[in-house]
């Protein structure tokens, strides 16, 4: 079954970039990585940028409307995602309460559709 | 109110509860019917106890309260639905035990076997009896078991609808039944022991084992002439009493070898140095005697100054032909590292290398890194203290390994 889990967390108020690099993992990141490879459960995961990079685009009666900042002003931000397939939602918690940032943020566990084409 | 009061009151109320929970089922096979007739009675008891008393008689007070609430449920109810004949039976069931409480059988053991019943899936079986014994709700179960509480509500209901559909019996299994089926019991306890343990810092984590605990007394007093019994609750009096020992002062996690045995809980350990005497009185017959007799040789360094290494390696042998557990096989290789040096410890996990159950088991990992690099194998050392690092969920863990990963690529 495929899941993603969807990390939030609290933004830094001011992202300093001379200490917070978003190209290099944390070891703590860097090892959970390479055991969800191990495991052969990792399909995909990505770190986003801070909600400040973000735009917000909506259609609505024909008229397009781009706003900057995140879809919702909340106090924790949507920071990352891991798309992961292992056998059940069991295994899937499981590895959601390993990743680093469950210790101060929130994992969210969403399974996910098996879509097809029509 | 202090906590200790309220402590005292939770656990009379839940003493209560599970006593009454287990008699009623055990006429009807029906749990879930018990535990609705109970439901309101308990949570007032948990409400007014800890505040007004508890009662001279708790079982009369919380059949007189579950009596009312189901004769308001029976008058409210206008129209005739399948429920009524289930909530008349139930009412008739109260009805009988409140004429006579006193006379209530403990029936608590039966509902257990019904609980790790082998009708009944392996993992909803401690589940099952930490919310028909004890009263715990499904949201606290999830949390301390990692499952989400709506998907565990679903298995709990469907535990319970199997217990009543296929005739499971409430009833202590035969003597040539018995060292199986009560193995299955104690294997639920153990495993909600487990849990309670490995949770490090989350209070509600740390009073799931002291449930444990509390059931593993139960089932002692209830079957004190079962050795394995004994060995169980032996093995979780061990364990705990090393549970201050296990973070220094700054939280951070101390490996077993390097705790302060001054803060281990001697009260604890001479408890359970009683029991295994006791349950090993005819000879250690079993997984549980087993594995309590191996923490009693590593306790043996507060005394000696040093673990019984030869004993531990002597003991894990036994252990592995009763029950080729890889984690048995793990344990034994580090003790075997004492021994027999390194090289012959890492030669003896060869066989669970590709073991699919150990590869995502991260204290497999964790010694596995720790072998390596004492044998001077840096650049496996570095990859299994990565994987250990990766799959801690416990962040103390994680940071000490962090720490020990650092001086592996400095040293």
């Amino acid at each position: 079954m495929k899941f993603m889990l969807l990390i939030h967390s609290t933004e830094p108020a001011v992202i300093d970039n001379t200490r917070v690099d978003g190209g290099v993992m944390s070891p703590e990141y860097a090892a959970y990585n390479d055991a969800l490879i191990k495991a052969g459960a990792m399909l995909a995961g990505e770190r986003l940028q801070p909600t400040t990079t973000a735009a917000s685009v909506r259609v609505r009666d024909g008229k397009t409307e781009v706003l900057d900042g995140p879809y919702a002003e909340t106090k924790e931000q949507f920071g990352g995602y891991y798309l992961i397939d292992v056998a059940d939602i069991d295994t899937a918690v499981q590895w959601a309460a390993r990743c680093p940032s469950a210790q101060f943020g929130t994992v969210e566990v969403r399974p996910i559709w098996n879509t097809r084409g029509a | 109110m202090t906590d200790e009061a309220r402590q005292t009151a939770e656990r009379v109320a839940r003493d209560s509860y599970g006593r009454l929970v287990a008699f009623l089922a055990a006429r009807t096979r029906d749990v879930a019917g018990a535990e609705d007739a109970l439901a309101e009675a308990f949570a007032s008891a948990l409400k007014s106890w800890p505040v007004d008393g508890v009662p001279t008689n708790p079982d009369a007070w919380l059949l007189t309260v579950a009596r009312r609430r189901q004769t308001d449920a029976i008058r409210r109810r206008q129209t005739r639905t399948i429920g009524e004949v289930h909530i008349q039976l139930m009412t008739e069931e109260l009805e009988q035990a409140a004429a006579n409480p006193d006379a209530i059988p403990d029936r608590r053991l039966a509902l257990m076997f019904a609980c790790a019943h082998p009708e009944i899936e392996r993992g909803m079986r401690a589940p099952l009896i930490l919310q028909t014994i004890l009263g715990m709700t499904a949201v606290d179960i999830a949390a301390a078991f990692l499952i989400p509480p709506a998907t565990m509500g679903q298995r709990l209901v469907r535990a319970k609808a199997r217990i009543k559909d296929t005739g499971i019996a409430f009833a202590i299994p035969e003597p040539e039944e018995l060292p199986s089926r009560l193995d299955a019991v104690l294997e639920a306890i153990y495993a909600a022991y487990a849990k309670g343990w490995t949770e490090i810092g989350d209070s509600s984590a740390d009073r799931l084992a002291d449930e444990a605990i509390w059931l593993g007394r139960l089932v002692v007093s209830l079957l004190p002439e079962e050795p394995e019994a004994k060995g169980m609750l032996a093995l979780m009096l061990y364990t705990e009493a090393r549970r201050a020992a296990r973070r220094g002062e700054d939280g951070a996690y101390v490996p077993f070898d390097q705790q302060d045995i001054a803060i281990w809980d001697e009260r604890q350990i001479v408890t359970a140095e009683a029991l295994l005497r006791q349950a090993n009185k005819a000879g250690p017959t079993g997984r549980y005697q087993i594995e309590a007799a191996i923490q009693s040789a590593h306790v043996a360094r507060r005394v000696s100054g040093r673990a019984n290494w030869e004993a531990v390696v002597g003991l894990y042998d036994v252990l592995l032909s009763l029950t080729q557990s890889p984690v048995v096989v793990l344990n034994r290789a580090v003790a075997l590292a004492e021994t027999q040096g390194i090289e012959a410890a890492l030669a003896s996990l060869v066989v669970i290398a590709d073991d699919k159950r150990m590869a995502d088991y991260q204290p497999y990992w964790a010694a596995r890194a720790n072998l390596a690099a004492r044998a001077g194998r840096r650049d496996e050392a570095y990859e299994a203290m990565t994987l250990a690092i990766g799959l801690a969920t416990d962040d103390a863990v994680r940071q000490y390994l962090i720490g020990q990963r650092k001086l592996l690529q400095d040293g």
